[in-house]
């Protein structure tokens, strides 16, 4: 699965998206499993209520599934127009 | 209705007359055309950098462009949102509506700002003599949706 980051979450984790190999079911597991692996992860997604998620490019929560998907990105909230 | 929508993200900046006048010549009547700028709120801003998500961004500006298509009887829709640096005054980007109906094409204009404001992938990064930060998302932004569910 391709995971992206994006604004401040990709300055915290120290790069823009890479390959993860995950069993994660929903986005919450998989936010899980990346703050488990290291600090520069954790300190990114430690307050996930200042993250957005899109799924497959659609904005998506938590409990969303990631079977059969491919890409997941994170993001602080978006400041367009 | 069928509507004529128009979506490009792109660094390079736009023609602001030739977009309008590719919908008044539509024929709609009423066109009505909202432009943002790049501005200096807190003083000693040098540039602006936009960061995006390429191939979700066309998605969700083609995707807002349609609803407001639906809500509204409009004829063309026009969105355009650009990326990379910017300077002070540079126009960030463009909404332009048309319709027979100009209430229609002020409140598709202003249903269409509203949502690109806080759901479309966009980040802006301040950079000044002092250093850079990332704008923050503010709660009017996201408040400013509920007038429209």
């Amino acid at each position: 699965m391709r995971v992206l980051y994006f604004a401040w979450v990709r300055e915290r984790i120290g790069e823009g998206s890479e390959e993860v190999e995950t069993a994660a079911a929903t986005v919450r597991d998989l936010v899980a499993e990346l703050r488990a692996r290291e600090a520069r992860y954790d300190l990114a997604l430690s307050d996930m209520g200042a993250v957005r998620v899109a799924v497959d490019q659609e904005l998506a929560d938590l409990d969303a599934p990631l079977a059969g998907v491919r890409e997941v990105a994170f993001f602080p909230p978006m400041t367009g127009g | 209705m069928h509507s004529d929508l128009r979506v490009s993200v792109q660094a390079h900046d736009f023609d602001l007359a030739a977009e309008a006048a590719r919908l008044e010549a539509t024929g709609a009547g009423a066109v009505v055309t909202f432009t943002g700028l790049v501005r200096d709120v807190a003083g000693g801003l040098r540039h602006m950098e936009l960061e995006h998500y390429p191939g979700m961004t066309e998605k969700a500006l083609a995707a807002i462009a349609a609803e407001a298509a639906e809500r509204w009887p409009l004829d063309a829709v026009t969105v355009i949102h650009r990326h990379g640096r910017l300077a002070p005054g540079a126009r960030i980007m463009m909404v332009a509506t048309a319709s027979r109906h100009r209430a229609a094409a002020f409140q598709a204009a202003d249903f269409l700002m509203d949502y690109l404001k806080s759901r479309a992938p966009f980040w802006k990064r301040e950079v000044t003599g002092q250093g850079a930060g990332w704008v923050a998302a503010t709660d009017e932004d996201e408040a400013a949706l509920d007038r429209w569910s």
